[in-house]
């Protein structure tokens, strides 16, 4: 074998450079899972009798369900032992800051080392943030001057509290508890997370974001996001997500909501970069994730991801084109290397007229990784003059590694075009000794090569974080070259 | 500039160059003949630093330094530039996009600044005319889905940007017709320098009417039998390859 093949295998993973761990004095509840766990939770947000009730009806479902964890996806793991997870962990302060300046300054500082401030004069105009550290939102930016627009941003808890009928109303009205094995725990046990509603016909003036970070040891992450779109509203959404690296691998499992009314659009964007786990394997976050937005007439949701972290993805970010004319999309990039598992793609459920979807799905595995993709796309009776369009490409580097494509492609009406293409492609020597002779080197031969092939996915993604997300997928394959 | 002595090469344990000796000067342009198979291309390869062929013996200097100690790219920065007899295809990278970051790497391996976007499009729309490509062709992913002309006046447009000290152009101009041949042969001829030199290999004499070069080689099992004016290609042409073959027969 030759020595490009080789250094292709090498694999020696760049260093994480989030791998840091915060020393903050932390109010936790025990370790294991149980109803006192979860009134403890309630308790701790102060949340209404309706929330604690909607988490214990939760919690009994996933009891009924608990020995049937999903085993149908292509990657493999140990059994979880969910009474070995903290299910709460919050940074000891005031749970909830007065106001951005009262933030303990340790947390301060590591959004700071993330690059995020929470400060609202250094942060780049148009951008507002949540910061949510292990269980708890620790601060969200630009409220007031959203809330001059009607515009309600704030973490899911002070929702709770404060928006009780928009919460009441839409959590669990596009991911019901009992979708899925994951869902349940999470309705179950969500500790925080982002609430978002703008009201109809207002179009939302700047990005709005969330950084998640899990700090503590043995701490399950729980978020659970809900968006909601009024009619004619418009919003772009993004998440951010990273963690310390350690042996032991810790479990999030979030549920992300989306809704967007008549005419409304959403666009929600992630950049994933949890940590994946050292080049033996070790470690890492198990990345099980329930994301699902619903749309009315004429409205559109869009997502678009970028995946380089965990070192297992078990992700479908889905739309529901229930209104007619509705419009459902899924960019993805996934980058998989060394012990690296994702098993990602999307559904599109057309059940409206006219309804549009298009999967763009690029999967890039190095190392020993497997990178699978696995898409619906379901077509009911009346979804009539309704077109999918999918494109799902592979790019492998090195040969040891694995690419797959599950495309499930179910129609009830004649009248709908599914479209599916797929190619599988390599690095080849003879590319990179192209570039090399034309004085590029290896690691930068490849980021081009990576960077074109994920092209249009990262075009989808907000300016801002395109840079970020093209620098991102360079380290993740960092090492993965001579 | 170029000093091979006595090289010998091989492709899993297959003898492929049996010891070559050549001298390029700076100014010079040398052609190198021979029948299919003979290890033109191989040695074009070796020379270019590809890490498939083990070089068994031999030296090369390049510009005084010891070149099969570089790395490919450093080669290439170091202004040896290899016009590929089958360029490769690289999807989603647009053209203009490869050619900036060759161009850039190679200028800060010089110690330049980085171009930017408006000086590189200037320089790029100047040598474009060199070899009559179009925008629309760069602007396209890598060689993909370029017709065999449209690849090889893509590789004379790459040397044009990135102005090397010694070209070896790998049977370019096989695949052309008349017209594109005498497009690249002018790009060559107007990119020659008393300070830089190429290398053609070809299998026809048909270039070096265009081309004229100022020695002529032949190369047959991986050895120059033959090395000569340009007189020596006419002569082949007419001949063809059968009376070195039957040379190379008689010496034995
Ligand atoms: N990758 C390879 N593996 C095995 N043999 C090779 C390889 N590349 C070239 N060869 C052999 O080396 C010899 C010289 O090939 P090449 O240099 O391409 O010749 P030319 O360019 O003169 O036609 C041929 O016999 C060819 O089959
Ligand atoms: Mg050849």
């Amino acid at each position: 074998m030759s020595e490009m093949i080789e250094t292709l295998e090498q694999t020696a993973l760049s260093d994480y450079k989030y791998g840091f761990v915060t020393d903050i004095e932390a109010d936790e509840a025990p370790l294991g899972l149980n109803e006192d766990i979860i009134r403890f939770i309630s308790q701790k947000k102060c949340e209404p009798e309706w929330m604690l009730k909607w988490r214990l009806k939760a919690f009994r479902y996933w009891l009924s369900i608990e020995d049937k964890e999903p085993t149908w996806a292509n990657i493999s793991y140990p059994k979880i032992d969910y009474q070995n997870i903290r299910y709460y962990s919050a940074p000891k302060q005031k749970i909830a800051p007065g106001s951005l300046d009262e933030i303990d300054p340790e947390l301060r500082k590591t959004f700071d080392k993330l690059g995020i401030s929470l400060n609202e004069q250094n942060r780049l105009s148009g951008i507002a943030v949540d910061a949510v550290i292990d269980s708890v939102s620790i601060g969200t930016t630009f409220k007031a001057q959203l809330a001059e627009q009607g515009i309600i941003f704030c973490s899911i808890t002070e929702a709770i509290q404060h928006h009780p009928d928009l919460v009441k109303k839409y959590m669990g009205s596009v991911v019901p508890m009992t979708d899925n094995y994951f869902a349940a725990l999470n309705s179950a046990v969500f500790t925080d997370g982002s609430f978002c509603y703008i009201p109809k016909g207002v179009r939302c003036p700047m990005e709005l974001s969330t950084y998640f970070r899990i700090n503590a040891e043995n701490t399950g992450q729980f978020e659970r996001t809900l968006l909601v779109a009024d009619e004619g509203a418009y919003v772009s959404y993004l998440e951010g997500c990273t963690a310390p690296m350690r042996d032991e691998n810790q479990l999030h499992a979030a549920v992300v909501e989306l809704v967007a009314l008549d005419s409304a659009e959403i666009k929600y964007s992630t950049v994933q970069n949890w940590y994946p786990g050292d080049k033996e394997g070790k470690g890492g976050i198990y990345n099980f994730v329930t994301k699902r937005g619903i749309c009315g007439a004429n409205a559109k949701i869009s997502w678009t991801q970028v995946e380089t972290g965990s070192a297992i993805t078990w992700k479908y970010p889905s739309v529901i084109l229930k209104g007619d004319n509705a419009v459902g999309e899924f960019y993805s990039v996934a980058v998989t290397n060394n012990f690296q598992q994702a098993d990602t793609g999307t559904k599109m459920l057309h059940v409206g007229k006219n309804t549009r979807s298009r999967i763009v799905s690029k999967g890039i595995s190095a190392g020993r990784s497997n990178n699978s993709y696995r898409g619906l796309v379901q077509v009911g009776k009346n979804a009539h003059h309704s077109r999918n369009f999918s494109q799902c490409d592979s790019l492998l580097l090195g040969d040891k590694c694995g690419a797959h494509t599950f495309p499930y492609i179910e129609t009830k009406n004649s009248t709908s075009i599914v479209e599916h293409e797929a190619t599988t492609s390599k690095i080849g020597e003879d590319q990179i000794f192209y570039c090399n002779q034309r004085g590029i080197d290896t690691e930068t031969a490849i980021a081009l090569i990576i960077n074109g092939f994920a092209k249009e996915v990262m075009n989808q993604l907000p300016m801002e974080f395109a840079v970020e997300a093209q620098k991102l997928l360079a380290i993740s394959l960092e090492g993965s070259v001579g | 500039m170029l000093s091979i002595q006595n090289l010998h090469a091989s492709i899993e344990d297959k003898k492929i160059l049996n010891g070559i000796d050549l001298q390029i000067n700076a100014g010079e342009v040398h052609a190198i003949m021979g029948p299919n198979g003979s290890g033109k291309s191989t040695l074009a390869s070796v020379l270019a630093g590809r890490n498939d062929y083990e070089v068994t013996y031999g030296s090369v200097e390049f510009d005084g330094v010891d070149l099969l100690e570089m790395s490919p790219e450093e080669r290439a920065r170091e202004g040896l530039f290899l016009a590929f007899q089958y360029p490769i295809e690289i999807p989603g990278v647009s053209t203009t996009n490869f050619i900036k970051t060759a161009v850039n790497e190679t200028r800060k391996h010089r110690g330049l600044e980085p171009l930017d976007a408006v000086a590189f499009l200037k320089l790029m729309k100047e040598r474009m005319k060199l070899v009559k490509i179009d925008q629309s062709l760069l602007s396209r992913s890598l060689n993909e889905g370029f017709s065999g002309g449209e690849k090889k006046r893509n590789e004379i447009f790459q040397m044009a940007m990135l102005e090397p000290k010694l070209a070896i152009l790998d049977e370019t101009d096989s695949g052309l017709d008349i017209d594109a041949l005498r497009i690249v042969a002018d790009g060559v001829n107007t990119l020659k320098r008393a300070d830089n030199a190429v290398l053609l290999i070809t299998h026809y004499q048909r270039l070096l009417d265009y081309i004229v070069p100022d020695f002529v080689h032949v190369l047959y099992n991986g050895r120059i039998v033959k090395s000569g004016g340009k007189e020596l290609a006419l002569e082949l042409e007419e001949r063809g390859y059968d009376f070195i073959k039957q040379e190379v027969a008689e010496e034995v």
